[in-house]
């Protein structure tokens, strides 16, 4: 069979017999791989001493210009989220994951060859533009897809996916270190042998998601065994809603809303994650050495990855309005505890707050297409996640301006350090507040856009 | 999953271990990592 004929929408629908479990694991082995945009920054410091090696020579790149290859990354993450949603939804998950595998593993390529030829445009071009179309869209591929094969448990099988992006440093990161040790020359810092190896490893992690996936055959509906558990799921399954086309549904309030819903949870969250090193440092000074920083900084993502999983799984339960009701309300407690914690001089508490704000952060990702689904069916919901990932893009900006700002601010008024984190602090809590009046006017949309397509 | 054959029992299975090693490899780098925090 033709390698084109076989990534096509037909030719991906499971046979009989086809277990949905599968289905999850090549979700998360395209997340996992596009995950290691999170762990870029460990080439960071490597990248800037290219020329001098053990230095940075005159002709080596500043740590400033290097840490636009993220930021152009996520940009285009965004970017082609919002482009080719529509585009998925038609070509099915089989394509859009082996185009986002040849746009990752290509953008590691053409950046190994950006170190060789020692041009940061071609970097930025390689593994920030082309690396960031196959952030989008992997991101975005198996999303649709996992809720079709779950529709019982919507939350769960997201979660399970994206999950595998907040997971995705956690590999990433050892993994660059393990192999620029082990590509490390006298006269290479192995950076360029590093991302043409990172190339081949995610590139053979991402086609077998491609060569796993399938998606359900017309009319199939999931397994319900027996027991009152099973019959509420299956009450939950029948209970989806009638479709809303992409270009009526970002028309709609409640698009708006949820809009507003994402960006507020991410500002909240994203800001302080990228501060959580040094801002544990200057709350409790004497207290906190950089090596537990760094630990700080490990348990605050694994509390992200798994708030992925656990916070999206019980919304299956308790529903998304709720959910996300929780995450509003915690969190705005907790952000407005967290200064007297620090000056109690707390540092268990300061922790133990902080897993809770980044668990329902990461619960924030994973639950947002399992609402979207709830409002606006599953038929078009890539699409429609696509266009609403563009809160990220602008929370990605806000959260981190936001928290650096203010901390430079209150400190160039002379407040102390370990006090200059109160005033953001309390703001975050505020846009938690803003969160939770936005989640609670998410309506239902009205019959008259749902969407009256008769094809599948 | 009782209905599922032999065959496409072992695929998922299979399919999850693919995915799990390196996951659970990850998670142990940091866990290891995150020791530092409590052994200040």
């Amino acid at each position: 069979m033709p390698l084109l004929t076989f990534l096509d929408r037909d030719h991906s629908i499971a046979p009989a017999g086809f277990s949905r479990w599968r289905v999850p694991p090549a979700a998360l082995a395209i997340h996992l791989s596009i995950g290691q945009a999170y762990a870029f920054s460990v080439f960071n410091l490597p990248l800037s001493t290219l020329v001098g090696i053990d230095h940075a020579a005159p002709d080596d790149w500043k740590l400033s210009t290097i840490g636009w290859i993220f930021s152009v990354a996520i940009v285009f993450l965004g970017l082609s989220a919002f482009t080719f949603g529509r585009w998925l939804e038609s070509a099915g998950p089989r394509k859009a994951m082996f185009a986002s595998a040849c746009c990752f593993a290509g953008g590691l390529l053409a950046a190994a060859l950006g170190v060789r030829w020692h041009s940061i445009a071609v970097i930025y071009l390689g593994y920030g533009v082309l690396g960031g179309i196959g952030l989008g869209l992997g991101y975005i591929s198996p999303v649709s897809t996992l809720m079709k094969w779950f529709p019982d448990r919507p939350g769960m099988a997201t979660g399970l996916a994206i999950m595998g992006f907040g997971g995705g440093a956690m590999i990433g990161s050892p993994l660059a270190v393990a192999l620029m040790a082990h590509f490390r020359t006298a006269s290479s810092m192995g950076v360029a042998e590093s991302f043409v190896a990172m190339s081949a490893l995610y590139f053979a992690l991402m086609m077998f998601g491609v060569f796993t996936v399938r998606l359900p055959a017309p009319g199939w509906t999931p397994p319900i065994g027996a027991g009152a558990a099973n019959r509420a799921r299956a009450a939950r399954a029948a209970e989806a809603p009638r479709d809303v086309h992409v270009d009526r549904a970002i028309k709609t309030q409640s698009f708006w809303l949820l809009w507003a819903v994402l960006c507020l949870n991410v500002t909240a969250g994203i800001g302080v994650l990228g501060q959580a090193s040094p801002m544990i440092q200057e709350m409790f000074p004497g207290s906190i050495s950089a090596g537990a920083a760094a630990g700080f900084v490990g348990l605050l993502s694994l509390a992200n990855m798994a708030g992925r999983f656990i916070w999206s799984s019980l919304s299956d339960y308790i529903g998304r309005p709720r959910t996300y009701a929780v995450y509003f309300a915690l969190g705005a407690v907790l952000y407005a505890a967290v200064p007297g914690v620090g000056r109690a001089g707390s540092v268990t508490l300061f922790v133990a707050f902080y897993v809770v704000i980044m668990s329902m952060y990461g619960g924030g990702f994973a639950t947002i297409p399992a609402y979207l689904r709830d409002i606006f069916g599953v038929r078009h919901v890539g699409a429609i996640h696509g266009r609403l990932l563009t809160a990220w893009s602008l929370a990605g900006v806000a959260g981190p301006v936001l928290v650096n700002y203010i901390r430079e601010y209150q400190i160039g008024r002379g407040v102390p350090k370990a006090e200059a984190y109160t005033v953001t602090m309390y703001i975050m809590a505020g846009l938690l507040v803003f969160g939770m009046m936005a989640n609670a006017r998410v309506r239902p949309v009205d019959p008259s856009l749902w969407w009256r397509g008769t094809h599948e | 999953m009782s209905e599922l054959s032999r065959g496409e029992r072992w695929k998922v299975a299979l399919a999850w271990l693919v995915v799990l090693v390196p996951a659970v490899w990850g998670v142990a780098q940091v866990i290891v990592k995150s020791a530092a925090l409590f052994g200040r």
